[in-house]
């Protein structure tokens, strides 16, 4: 909300100028957002006179006025249409000091001096208006700094008021919280009661007392609704942020700002019959002020005539009955909705309001009359006429009251960590014009019609602290009872796992949890997943079943900007299924580019997938032995069918990696190949259960051998084979090369093996490691025709 | 003896000018191997008479650990010499860089997220997660915030289409912990949370830390002693903080807390004491226990600490900015 400082200090004025009034709203958690000030930083222009206007010889559009300056008469060349003899305006003298010039020079316009330049409001810096020069009150004495004139030299002061606070959305509810804050009285302003010179009165009904528990009208008639507002009105308006639109709804949103209760006035005349407040019916229509047709739910509260919606109540008026210039007779609305029925309805219809803001946030359910007359009185004194009775329809029950609260002294203490005295707090239940009355160590509190926000005794203490200042209050260590718990474990496996990634150089990324459904279309996803029905984009509107898009999506962004060689991971949750959703977490990576940095004496190469194999077996060593997983050729439907591993645990696939389909890779424009692994961690949480085995003090025997071997025989198939026949005693087998080429008959390879053997209670001999070696190679004949390379 | 001092002499120039190990043990094995000129000496001893040979002997023998000595000395500095060689030989180019695999690297949000975590754990915070994907009633109706509350304006939320939605605060975490387990209370919890907002400084998802505390007698002075501490330890500095009354539904009464900064103050966090409703509505008795509630930032924290000014960089994965914080 945007208010004029000075408009506020002559409800309360606290001897401190407008940083420390500031810092001290942003302290009581009327946060101020900004500062500016209410015209530009101009000189040197001052109230005058037009005295005469003649046209320009030389130029249609000008005109040659000599202008009353309070000094002197000048020549003034204008081009603003509605210069005119008699006009008061502002008057920007030769070395005026203007937002857009310095100082401003006498100036030749086709032939003629002008000693001077008439100004618009946005010349000024004084709001936006730029269709004339400035009009000013024939009452503006000439030869006056405009600024003084127009009471400019304001600051407007913008606050973000939290939900809670609705009774500081008005210069009352703000000069009460300031009154407070500093202890001063602030200045009520009179309001009495007009006598009412006509009898006209239009009927209203409340149908819905459930959501509109009172309803002020008044009729007043013979107005002259087209007299224009008053500068100063029209400065306050405009110093708060609120359009000026004729006299009349100027004169209610005066009213609202002032006050803080939303009023509406309809054009009686282009009212049907009596007035109902009442739920629509489905379907009903209305067009509104801002000229949109809205179709009515059934949950919105309205205000009627006989033939239909006149305003959709406590949000928008209806632009039927809209009061306009030539309006005579109006009907002025001051009523309280209840915070709950009109919540939310004007998002529901794309609209946000002054008024559904402040209804939304609670109006004082008190203040109805005392607006009603303070608008008629404004009404009469500007656009004449005579105003009928107030009549008021009420559903006393349906007011909100404020609930007894009890205050426990203790319990302040308990909360905040240290004692108030009863004399503070007393003053600031005073202050807040909270009624209490003490009994013993409590109070017996109930908090004014116009705080919605004080129903609990937390709500009370709250109120203590934030007066007493949240500054004051001593910070202390919290106390506790010290107990040891167990280690987390997933965090535990996360952490190890991101840093074994990190060691071999992957970069960890955080990509968005929804994605493309464009990209996971073709990335084949064949999981049910679920869809945001307001994504912030259409690119962002399914939630993730894998890490791989996102993966995928930051490979592709980091090969445009020229890296060659990338490596990345990610965990987070993904999202499959809709009734039966599950969010799981998930860890996944991708590389591409050369196995390793360019570097200077390695032998470098593009990646392949045992690669990515290696990080996925150390990643799977912090849980596992390598001789409890069992890696075998698994299915994807994005990745290369030959090239595709899936990895088990105990029959249960833990993990799963290989290269990216070629052909999805041509069609996401990557040239060369992606490997990607994924892993679910819940299927890797079971940790390992280290226990130590004896080491052998005997010594080892190794024995290498080189066998030729079909090609399509995989290794895994040799080792089991090996291991069969070897018996306990090799304790350690490991490939070390894989040949094809010269001296290897085509469509069979050499594999190179060695073999460790050691006994655990005697030195083996050599004889015995030669008879098990016979064994293994006529086992590997046997079973894959394996001979011992020459 | 002459020829003694004379194969001595000779024996000590030759050893002088050995130029090499293999050199110099010639020359042991000329003077002083079973057959050298020295040792042979030795065995002449026997053609002199018995009142000479113990002088000659004597002779000899000195003779022959003068010799002996000097191939020691000589043979020290002939290694000594060797090994320099080797060291001139074999010194590199130590700016050449270092070989193999490298290093990669978390990303800022998570080391930020790691630094808050073990801040907490230092003084017995758990960590515990939630889902994302939320009901209303977790991520609203049990913290107070029910249906068209105007505190839900401020949330943009995210939905889907059957009314579940994305959880904005990982305040959701709170309901379910404790519905789950029995006070006093201890926790963080930390992790993505959405709305529906992105401009300059606005992401549709970005990180935070709840953090909540309920016991006996919990006060607001020792909330602000917590966040202080936590603010303090975190940025690694003294510095000036203040609290603000602020209003959050399910905590009453709410702060915003700002640090001082460069240009003025800036918003890092918000905190209250737990609203008694909420605490009702997980079943604890609000008269027995009193809680305080946190809510960081993480995303602001990191740009903070590490001076970042775009808050989208931290999720468009650039690789030249994720490498920064190697």
């Amino acid at each position: 909300m945007k208010f004029s400082e000075n408009w506020l200090r002559e409800w309360v004025n606290p001897d401190i100028n407008t940083d420390e009034l500031c810092a001290q709203l942003t302290m009581a958690g009327l946060e101020v957002d900004g500062v500016e000030a209410a015209s530009a930083d101009i000189s040197d222009v001052v109230v005058a006179e037009v005295k005469t206007v003649e046209p320009h010889p030389e130029a249609d559009k000008l005109t040659i006025c000599q202008v009353d300056n309070g000094k002197e008469e000048l020549t003034i060349v204008c081009g603003a249409p509605n210069v005119r003899q008699g006009l008061k305006t502002a008057l920007a003298n030769v070395g005026a000091s203007l937002p857009a010039m310095e100082k401003l020079k006498p100036a030749n316009l086709k032939g003629v001096t002008s000693n001077g330049m008439l100004c618009s409001a946005r010349e000024l810096g004084l709001g936006e208006d730029h269709d004339g020069i400035l009009e000013l009150p024939i009452d503006f004495e000439v030869g006056t700094d405009v600024k003084v004139a127009m009471d400019a030299n304001d600051q407007i002061i913008e606050i973000s008021l939290t939900p809670n606070r609705g009774d500081c959305l008005s210069i009352k509810g703000i000069a009460r919280e300031v009154a407070v804050l500093k202890q001063l009285n602030f200045k009520q302003i009179e309001i009495d009661a007009i006598q009412s010179t006509s009898s006209q009165i239009r009927n209203v009904r409340l149908e819905a007392d459930d959501a509109c528990a009172r309803y002020c009208g008044r009729v007043i008639e013979s107005i002259d609704a087209s007299v224009a507002t008053p500068l100063w009105l029209k400065e306050r308006l405009r110093r708060s942020g609120v359009r000026d639109i004729n006299i009349i709804v100027d004169i209610t949103n005066y009213v609202m700002l002032e006050l803080g209760q939303p009023m509406h006035a309809f054009d009686q005349d282009k009212l049907n019959g009596d007035i109902a407040i009442r739920y629509a019916t489905e379907g009903e229509e209305i067009q509104l002020l801002d000229e949109s047709h809205q179709q009515l739910q059934a949950d919105t509260l309205l205000i009627a005539d006989e033939s239909g919606p006149i305003a959709m109540a406590g949000i928008m008026g209806g632009q039927d009955s809209a009061v306009l210039e030539d309006s005579n007779t109006i009907f002025l609305e001051s009523a309280f909705f209840l915070p709950e029925a009109i919540i939310g309805k004007a998002r529901q219809y794309g609209l946000h309001t002054d008024s559904s803001h402040r209804f939304e946030r609670g109006v004082d359910p008190q203040i109805q009359t005392q607006a009603l007359e303070r608008a008629t009185a404004l009404i009469i004194e500007y656009c004449g006429g005579n105003p009928g009775p107030v009549t008021e329809q009420r559903f006393e029950a349906g007011l909100p009251s404020n609930p007894e609260v009890i205050l426990r002294k203790k319990r302040v203490t308990d909360l905040l960590g240290e004692e108030l005295s009863e004399c503070f707090i007393e003053e600031v239940l005073d202050n807040l014009e909270i009624e209490h009355n003490k009994n013993k160590n409590q109070w017996v509190t109930k908090a004014p019609s116009h705080r919605f926000d004080i129903k609990i005794e937390a709500d009370l203490i709250e109120e203590l602290i934030r007066i007493h200042g949240y500054n004051e209050v001593k910070p202390v260590a919290p106390l506790s009872r010290l107990s040891m718990k167990q280690l987390d474990q997933e965090q535990n496996l996360k952490e190890r796992i991101r840093s074994t990634l990190v060691n071999r150089e992957y970069q960890e990324i955080i990509s968005y949890s929804f994605i493309d459904p464009e990209l996971n279309k073709l990335l084949k996803s064949k999981e049910e997943t679920m869809f945001l029905a307001n994504p912030i984009s259409p690119d962002l509107a399914e939630m993730r079943t894998s890490l791989w898009p996102g993966l995928i999506t930051t490979l592709q962004y980091n090969l445009k900007r020229q890296q060659n060689r990338i490596r990345l991971f990610e965990t987070g949750l993904v999202f499959q299924g809709m009734k039966d959703l599950k969010q799981s977490t998930m860890l996944a990576g991708c590389i591409y580019g050369n196995k390793y940095k360019k570097q200077w004496d390695i032998n470098n190469s593009s990646c392949d997938l045992y690669d990515i194999k290696k990080d996925v077996e150390c990643l799977l060593a912090t849980n596992f032995f390598a001789k409890d997983l069992d890696y075998a050729k698994g299915n994807h439907p994005i990745l290369h069918p030959g090239q595709c591993v899936s990895v088990k645990y105990r029959g249960h696939e833990i993990a799963l990696f290989g290269q990216l389909h070629p052909q999805v890779g041509k069609q996401i424009n990557i040239a060369n190949s992606v490997y990607l692994f994924e892993i679910y961690m819940e299927n890797i949480l079971s940790q390992k259960e280290i226990r130590y085995q004896p080491i052998s003090r005997f010594p080892l025997i190794n024995r290498d051998i080189a066998v030729v071997i079909d090609d399509d025989i995989q290794l895994k198939d040799v080792l089991m084979q090996i291991q069969e026949s070897a018996t306990n005693l090799l304790i350690n087998l490991e490939l070390f090369d894989v040949y094809h080429g010269e001296g290897i008959e085509k469509g069979k390879k050499s594999l190179a093996l060695g073999l460790t053997f050691q006994a655990t209670s005697s030195t083996l001999k050599d004889e015995e490691v030669e008879a098990i070696m016979d064994t293994v190679l006529a086992g590997l004949n046997n079973k894959f025709g394996a001979k011992l390379r020459e | 003896m002459k020829d003694s001092e004379k194969l001595q002499k000779q024996a000590l120039a030759e050893i002088e000018s050995a130029s090499d190990l293999q050199m110099l043990d010639q020359i042991r094995v000329n003077y002083l191997g079973k057959k050298g000129q020295l040792t042979s000496l030795l065995k002449q001893l026997g053609s002199l008479s018995a009142d000479e040979r113990p002088k000659a002997g004597q002779i000899i023998n000195e003779s022959k650990q003068i010799v002996q000595q000097a191939i020691e000395s000589r043979k020290v500095l002939l290694e000594q010499e060797k090994i320099d060689q080797l060291i001139d030989s074999s010194s590199l180019d130590v700016t050449l860089p270092g070989r193999g695999v490298d290093k990669g690297g978390l990303h800022p949000i998570t080391l930020t997220l790691q630094r808050i975590q073990s801040l907490f754990q230092q003084i017995g915070f758990d960590v515990v997660e939630g889902p994302e994907i939320e009901d209303d009633y977790h991520n609203f109706e049990a913290l107070n915030i029910p249906a068209h509350h105007p505190a839900r304006a401020m949330h943009d939320t995210f939905y889907f289409p059957d009314g579940r939605l994305l959880r904005t605060h990982t305040s959701s975490v709170q309901i379910r912990y404790m519905t789950a387990h029995e006070p006093p209370y201890r926790f963080i919890a930390p992790g993505r949370v959405y709305r529906c907002d992105s401009d300059m400084t606005h992401t549709p998802m970005f990180h935070q830390v709840e953090g909540l505390l309920v016991d006996k007698q919990v006060t607001f002075a020792e909330l602000k002693g917590l966040i202080i501490d936590f603010l303090t330890v975190f940025f690694e500095k003294e510095l000036e903080v203040r609290f603000r009354p602020s209003y959050f539904p399910f905590t009453e009464p709410s702060a915003e807390v700002d640090i001082m900064g460069e240009r003025g103050w800036l918003e890092v966090l918000g905190c209250g004491m737990v609203h008694p409703n909420v605490l009702q509505n997980v079943g604890v008795d609000p008269e027995e226990y009193t809680g305080l509630a946190f809510g960081l930032g993480v995303e602001r924290l990191a740009m903070l600490y590490y001076g970042v000014d775009d808050l989208r960089l931290f999720f468009d994965n650039d690789l030249r900015f994720l490498e920064q914080f190697h």
